[in-house]
């Protein structure tokens, strides 16, 4: 066994354990998160109802200037926002802690292991990368663990930009907790060389852009799905239902329907270029490597069903009566296909792509 | 109730033609009342509108499923026979209802058909829309500016003229397209969003085209070359050939080429041992029997010539071996290429002598040897005949061997790497088994009863296939695609959006102070727009401040 093995294969091992770091500190922040939507259930809020059940017109103030001693300087004029007509004007919940001191330390706690798990599980990427000496994306289970990484790297990238996106940190945490375990369990593969037929820079190009999309279009897809909870109890509430005990303490701390629909909407819309790329940069590729850019292998047409599901979820939204829930199961349909696309062609089809073999 | 009936009429007209979205009609629940023209109107209406491009959408992603799970002719014809095989009822109803070539099938052709036939039919009518936008000007001030997604408003000294000149001004600096209209400032901006959005859907149009333009006059074919041996690009060289409906064969590029040497390394320790690490083809090509130049093809880097593609698809060994007579004439000597069964390149494969060789009593006869290669033997007794490495370490050849009719002169297409031994008997050893025999390098298997032998040579010759491609529109395709990215960037990243900017005297009340009002509205909801709003009011802010007097009668109210 030559040198150069060794070193790769003690870097494979030490991705490894890094691997089962972030798990660890995964499962810790979501134990904090649990504790913040604990605690935050204490504290009853209660503003949706009362929002909706006393629907007033949104008060206009004159911006008052702040007055500053003899010389006045003067504040810029203050802007109102209000949702466009048509849509409930209802506020956004509270948060998980539900304004709860406790709940909200917890939930900075959480953000703060969440953090550190990012930095652990990217370290595994890293180390992964350099034992295989190439861009970290040849089997599933390298898939997998970029996959966790990016889709937590872009929520904590909203935190930092000051997005109010910490409502779905429960649900992001737990579900990089069952990618990390099936990618262990289940899809695990020896830090492995490529076969020449993925010896080319568009392995960078199509593979990083194909899971980042995946990545962004999972957390539009968590949005959309709690968006449609928050709906159905938002409307509950308007025509006069008395929602079940959990929608009141859970779904109430949530952001307003329309916040959680708006925010799916961006990040989809602003994935789906980015997507249209990769599947293009793939089809260049694959003019290369097969002779042909377009041959209809199974991943080739998941890509693209999962393409004009998206494009079929932009026109939902522009099209009357089709906004609002039915755009929203159209866009979950879409990420369902993205989701075939990854596991299940790769596992029940047979494709020329070269890790369908799991 | 008519106050808000009338605010909301209003709030339409401040947000009409702010996109060329068609119009839905949710209302018109029936069909036409005026005969065949109206029905052909109502139909054409219904193709073009949002609701049916959305079905159409629909329908396409649900009509390409089956393809990726039922096997398609197109992409492997040798699974659709074994699913036919297998599936005796199935596979007539998936053959009636073209499930086997779903992506070349009626019923999806129709889909996108339609499809394109919607969006043209779409983006026609939204053109003309678009110019016709350009030329107008952006609606008046709605009656509440109150109403709309972002708003603001402080009162100033400034007379309102002079806030409305100096919105003016500020807007027009900002790029936006602006005018006055009674106590107003009307402005819009944004109006590449429409642009990219028709430049997208035309380019998926283009994009339609280039793929079809492929498909009709496009050719590709594949070729199994040995080492030393060439191919001239004409039909008859071809293993096997397909092409689009429009070819025809005199746009075959004329060209050749030779392979020189076929190079495969692979990873000889460590935990990778074996995994593949170079394919290189060394070639030697001329065009149309211009000069000869030397190249190397690799996989994902193919050789283009004039127009055809000439891509590295796999590889293999050819051992090449020397089958004589029972008097030792030799009756066969070459490379024969074996076909690869598993990573490591374990091979099989036919050696066919089909003429010269006579039997002991003088009869022509035909010899078959079914052979197993495997370029490292795990050595005698070492379990099966299977190949513990790819490269050439130590190869060995198990052969076996029959006489009698190949049934290659039946016309029957015949595959060559299979031995039909319906009209052929084995030889056999003493004690009756199969005679067969490993050999290395340089050795020769003696068939019984001096039939002959079969010589292993030294030299082992290494194969490569190729495939031959030519197809135009690629470069249509990737202009297309381009055009559609930077489209869609546009139409989903730029925002249009109206901004208004009301400035009056206002009434006793306000101490006759001037009021100014703005408000903006998007296309959709945006958190920019907002931002944008206030920093355009901070701007109009430092023209026209708040008046001092007016904060403290504020304050004085609030208390
Ligand atoms: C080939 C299939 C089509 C694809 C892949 C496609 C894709 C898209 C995409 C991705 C958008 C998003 C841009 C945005 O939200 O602003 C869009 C917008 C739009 N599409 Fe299509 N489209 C197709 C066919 C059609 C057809 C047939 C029509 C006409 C009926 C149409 C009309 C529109 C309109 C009006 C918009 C703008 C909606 C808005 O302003 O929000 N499209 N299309």
């Amino acid at each position: 066994m030559n040198l150069a093995a060794a070193t790769n294969e003690s870097l494979a091992e030490m991705s490894n354990v890094l691997v089962y770091s972030a798990m660890a500190v995964y499962t810790l922040a979501f134990l904090a998160h649990i504790a913040e939507w604990v605690l935050g259930s204490r504290s009853k809020v209660g503003r949706t109802a009362a929002a909706l059940t006393t629907p007033a017109a949104p008060k206009v103030r004159v911006r008052t200037a702040g007055q500053g001693g003899g010389t006045a300087v003067l504040d810029k004029p203050k802007v109102v926002t209000r949702s466009a007509s048509g849509s409930r004007d209802v506020p956004d919940g509270p948060g998980a802690a539900g304004g709860d001191q406790k709940g909200d330390l917890y939930g900075r706690i959480a953000v703060s292991l969440t953090t550190l798990a990012f930095l652990v599980e990217a370290a595994a990427v890293v180390a992964r990368a350099l034992s295989v000496q190439r861009a970290p994306w040849g089997n599933m289970y390298e898939f997998s663990l970029t996959f966790s990484t990016v889709a937590v790297g872009a929520y904590l990238a909203f935190l930092v930009a000051g997005k109010n996106v910490r409502w779905m940190g429960l649900l992001l945490v737990t579900t990089v907790l069952l990618d990390l375990g099936v990618a262990t369990t289940w899809l695990y593969t020896d830090s492995d060389q490529l076969v020449p037929a993925l010896h080319s820079y568009w392995l960078w190009i199509h593979v990083s852009t194909a899971i980042f999309c995946g990545a962004v279009f999972y957390l539009g897809a968590v949005a959309t799905l709690l968006y449609l909870f928050r709906d159905a109890y938002e409307n509950k509430l308007a025509s006069g239902g008395t929602p079940s005990g959990f929608a009141r303490s859970v779904l109430e701390r949530l952001p307003a329907a329309a916040t959680l629909d708006k925010f799916a909407y961006r990040v989809n819309a602003a994935v789906f270029p980015l997507w249209t790329f990769t599947i293009i940069a793939g089809a260049i590729w694959a003019g290369d490597a097969w002779g042909r850019y377009w041959g209809w292998d199974a991943k080739e047409v998941w890509s693209f069903i999962t393409w004009v599901a998206y494009a079929a979820y932009l026109h939902a939204r522009a099209t009357a009566g089709w906004k609002g829930r039915k755009a929203a199961y159209v866009a979950l349909i879409a990420f369902a296909c993205w989701l075939f696309n990854y596991y299940g062609v790769n596992i029940f089809v047979n494709s020329l792509h070269s890790y369908a073999g799991v | 109730m008519s106050d808000t009936d009338t605010t909301e009429r209003d709030m339409a007209e401040a947000g009409e033609q702010l996109s060329t979205a068609p119009r839905e009609d949710l209302t018109t629940g029936g069909g036409p009342t005026l005969g065949v023209i109206g029905w052909i109107r109502w139909f054409w209406r219904q193709l073009t509108s949002m609701r049916v491009a959305l079905i159409l959408l629909f329908l396409l992603s649900l009509g390409a499923i089956p393809g990726s799970l039922i096997p398609q002719n197109s992409v492997d014809d040798l699974k659709v026979r074994t699913f036919k095989e297998q599936h005796e009822v199935l596979a007539p109803i998936y053959d009636r209802l073209q499930l086997f070539d779903v992506y070349s099938s009626v019923w999806f052709s129709a889909i996108y058909i339609l499809l394109f036939v919607s969006l043209i039919g779409c983006i026609v009518p939204r053109s003309r829309q678009f110019a016709g936008q350009l030329r107008g000007r952006p609606p008046a001030a709605p009656m509440r500016l109150t109403r709309l997604p972002a708003y603001t408003t402080w009162r100033t000294e400034a007379a309102p003229e002079e806030v409305r000149e100096a919105a003016l001004a500020m807007l027009r600096k900002r790029r936006f397209r602006a005018h006055a209209v009674d106590d107003a400032v009307a402005a819009e901006k944004g109006y590449l969003r429409e642009v990219g959005n028709l430049v997208f859907h035309i380019a998926l149009i283009v994009m339609l085209v280039a793929f079809a333009m492929g498909q009709l006059f496009k050719s590709e074919g594949g070729k199994l070359i040995i080492e030393g041996g060439g191919f001239a690009n004409t039909l008859t060289q071809y293993d096997d050939f397909s092409s689009g409906s429009l070819f025809s064969t005199d746009e075959l590029a004329p060209f050749s080429f030779t392979l020189n040497r076929f190079t495969g390394t692979y990873e000889t320790g460590g935990p990778q041992r074996g995994t593949p690490r170079t394919f290189e083809a060394d070639v030697t090509y001329s065009q149309g029997g211009g000069v000869r130049k030397r190249s190397v093809i690799r996989v994902n880097e193919p050789l283009e010539i004039g127009g055809s593609k000439v891509y590295l698809i796999s590889h293999g060994y050819a051992p090449v071996v020397t089958v004589k007579d029972g008097k030792g004439v030799t009756v066969f000597r070459g490379a024969v290429p074996l076909l690869p069964i598993d990573n490591n390149i374990t091979s099989t494969g036919v050696i066919k002598v089909m003429d010269g060789y006579r039997d002991k009593s003088g009869k022509k006869v035909q010899l078959g040897f079914p052979a197993f290669f495997v370029p490292t033997y795990a050595g005698k007794g070492q379990g099966q005949m299977f190949s513990q490495f790819p490269g050439l370490a130590f190869p060995a050849l198990n052969l076996s061997a029959y006489q009698g009719d190949l049934r290659v002169d039946g016309g029957l297409p015949q595959n060559v790497y299979q031995l039909d031994t319906s009209k052929m008997k084995p030889f056999k050893d003493a004690s009756g088994q199969i005679f067969k025999k490993t050999l290395i390098p340089g050795e020769t298997m003696t068939l019984p009863q001096g039939a002959g032998s079969i010589t292993f040579e030294k030299e082992i010759k290494e194969w490569a296939s190729f495939k031959i491609a030519q197809q135009p529109g690629n470069g249509l395709a990737l202009a297309g695609a381009i055009a559609a990215i930077a489209g869609l960037a546009g139409s989903l990243f730029i925002q249009r959006r109206r901004v208004w900017v009301r400035a009056v005297r206002g009434d006793a009340s306000t101490g006759g102070l001037t009021v100014v009002e703005m408000a903006g509205l998007g296309r959709s909801e945006s958190a920019k727009l907002p931002e944008e709003l206030a920093e355009l009011a901070a701007t109009l802010h430092s023209v026209a401040p708040t008046a001092p007097e007016a904060d403290e009668a504020d304050e004085r109210a609030e208390q």
